[in-house]
């Protein structure tokens, strides 16, 4: 067996935890190799070197990968995958756009959001927004998949790991990177803080969602939101929670003015503590929360933010 | 510009679906049935498109069973001008992997020719966010993902994107495939008017089996099983008998 685990990184930066999760989801199947891609992303490289579980990274330090665009990073995908029968990535918005295009190159189907990997062939990952979970056997010569990371604990430091350059194939041309508007923020991850503190359409404005984020800075938690939260734009899209957003696990998730709609419980359900704050005291949510406050949020939070 | 829409028939997204006692999959038996939803924002969308006077011609699409008809017809009413069904069998349970789904659309495109295709960006039943993906790479063509706002303007496709962090735009060289996001755009409501008039705009059928497309599936499910279910706590009376919990009975602050 010989794994390659797709690392991100931005702007130079890798994204660690995300990668030391994956590594840690990937380990049944043995040590893996590390791709880092990116602009200027030697650092990058070193930084997964550190890790363990890996036993080489290789570096694609191009232009052409500086934005995540799909298709020169799945050509590049395509260009390794010879040399292995698992190729692999935590499933973030980066590799939900390459994989699928990869694995359609390699005519391969991808495995979206794999919860466990069962053995080298078999994986076990959630449909219908987590109603069922499926147990799927895949044929192909190379699976490809993405991990769902918030369920696995990261690996420690380990190496350090060789970091080899390879060679890029020529950029498809097909697309351009026009600007991104990102914010990076000092918050913890979503997808690996520990406390996440959550806000719905119940908080009634972007003003009022301040009351969100004051109680997440006090405890130190990352910020989440519902559909309904980031449509009205009380918060950024990034901060969804749900099945067609973040999917978390925090040892405390709570959730304020959200009701708790199938599509929201996807993202949050696996959580050690859930705790509900909702004036209406049939809202679905209470069904899967461990402490149940019904109440008025515009009275609760300012009282929980203080006494914390 | 003719716009190709994949629709795709799901369970509706306010049915929450049972898996069957056997483990065989899931209970799609007098469950009620509805267009995906980023398919309802892919449609709207190329409907808006055509409205800008840039759209000339939105052919929707669908793959699966004879029940397919009726999502077309939704899509027809939406503003779909004709509608194309690939009829791929008669069990409501047997699903086409994305990796089949794009070969399946690469013929049609094959066939109509379009521009640009619009899908959504995920099927909300098996929520595997991948045949746009496969599509546009089977097609060698540029993908706009998780698109926030989509704008053709001199022969190329501007789309921001919904990505970690916030918003990324890219410039793609036509045709090309953009799959939608939530924030797109907010689908119209159907009149009956249109829905009456949707009766008559052209619906093709075509066979799976006349297309040529190898679908034999790459995966199995082997099985399918409820996920672990949550119980209900307390309801707590005071905030600080909530922090009092926290700490002293969760041990999570
Ligand atoms: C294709 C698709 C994908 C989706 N994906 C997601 C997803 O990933 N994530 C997601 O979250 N949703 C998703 N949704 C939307 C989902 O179905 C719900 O519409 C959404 O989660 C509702 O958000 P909400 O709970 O904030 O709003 P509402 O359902 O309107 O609930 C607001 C709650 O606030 C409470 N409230 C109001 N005022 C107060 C107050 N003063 N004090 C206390 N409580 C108050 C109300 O009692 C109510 O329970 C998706 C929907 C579709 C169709
Ligand atoms: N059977 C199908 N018929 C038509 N379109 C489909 C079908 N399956 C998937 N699609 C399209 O592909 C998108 C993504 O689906 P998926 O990759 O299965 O999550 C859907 O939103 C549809 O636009």
């Amino acid at each position: 067996m010989s794994v390659l685990v797709l690392a991100e990184a931005h702007d130079g930066h890798l994204l660690t935890d995300l990668l030391a999760r994956t590594l840690s989801a990937v380990a049944p199947l043995g040590d893996a190799d590390v791709l880092v891609t990116g602009g200027n992303s030697a650092g990058a490289a070193e930084e997964a070197a550190k890790l363990a579980g890996v036993s080489k990274v290789l570096l694609a330090d191009d232009p052409s990968f500086a934005h995540g665009l799909a298709e020169p990073l799945a050509a590049l995908i395509r260009s390794l995958a010879g040399d292995y029968t698992h190729i692999a990535a935590g499933a973030t918005a980066f590799s939900r756009n390459a994989l699928p295009r990869a694995a359609m190159l390699l005519e391969a189907m991808v495995l979206s959001d794999v919860t466990a990997i069962k053995d080298a062939e078999t994986f076990e990952r959630p449909v219908y927004a987590g109603n069922a979970i499926q147990t799927v056997r895949s044929a192909d010569p190379i699976k490809i998949f993405t991990v769902r990371t918030a369920g696995f604990s990261p690996v420690g430091a380990g190496g350090p790991a060789p970091v080899t350059s390879i060679s890029v194939p020529p950029d498809p041309g097909l697309s351009e990177w026009v600007e991104d508007r990102t914010i990076t923020s000092e918050r913890p991850d979503l997808t690996s803080a520990k406390i996440v503190v959550s806000g719905g359409r119940g908080l009634g404005s972007a003003e009022n969602f301040h009351q969100i984020t004051a109680l997440a800075d006090k405890l130190d938690a990352a910020v989440g939101a519902s559909r309904a939260a980031v449509d009205a734009g009380y918060a950024p899209n990034d901060w969804q929670v749900g099945q067609t957003g973040k999917i978390v696990a925090p040892d405390l998730y709570i959730a304020v003015g959200i009701s708790g709609a199938i599509q929201h419980l996807a993202g949050m359900k696996d959580s050690r503590i859930i705790v509900a704050i909702n004036k209406d005291e049939d809202a679905p949510i209470f069904q899967v929360a461990d402490y149940g406050l019904v109440g008025d949020l515009f009275r609760i939070l300012p009282e929980l933010t203080e006494k914390i | 510009m003719k716009i190709l829409v994949p629709v795709k028939r799901v369970v509706d997204y306010n049915v929450r679906v049972r898996v069957r006692p056997d483990g065989s999959g899931v209970d799609l038996n007098h469950v009620k049935m509805s267009m995906n939803p980023f398919d309802e924002i892919a449609l709207e969308e190329a409907v808006r498109l055509r409205e800008k006077g840039i759209a000339t011609e939105i052919v929707a699409v669908s793959i699966g069973v004879p029940q397919a008809k009726d999502t077309l017809r939704t899509a027809l009413a939406m503003g779909a001008d004709r509608a194309i069904l690939v009829k791929s069998g008669d069990d409501v349970s047997q699903d086409l992997e994305p990796l089949s789904v794009a070969r399946i659309l690469a013929k049609v495109v094959a066939t109509e020719k379009p521009e640009l295709v619009i899908a959504g960006k995920q099927a909300i039943d098996n929520d595997m966010n991948a045949t746009g993906q496969m599509l546009a790479a089977l097609l060698g063509w540029g993908q706009g993902t998780f698109a926030s706002a989509v704008r053709i303007d001199e022969g190329s496709a501007l789309v921001t994107r919904e990505i970690d962090g916030g918003l990324q735009t890219i410039r793609l060289k036509l045709p090309a495939v953009v799959t939608t996001d939530l924030r797109l755009n907010e689908p119209r409501y159907v009149a009956l008017p249109a829905i009456m008039k949707a009766k008559k705009k052209p619906l093709e059928e075509l066979a799976l089996a006349d297309l040529g497309v190898d679908t034999r599936p790459h995966l199995t499910v082997v099985s399918a099983t409820e996920p672990r279910q949550r119980q209900a706590g307390v309801k707590i009376q005071s905030v600080d008998e909530l922090l009092s919990k926290l700490k002293n009975e969760a041990g999570v602050i």
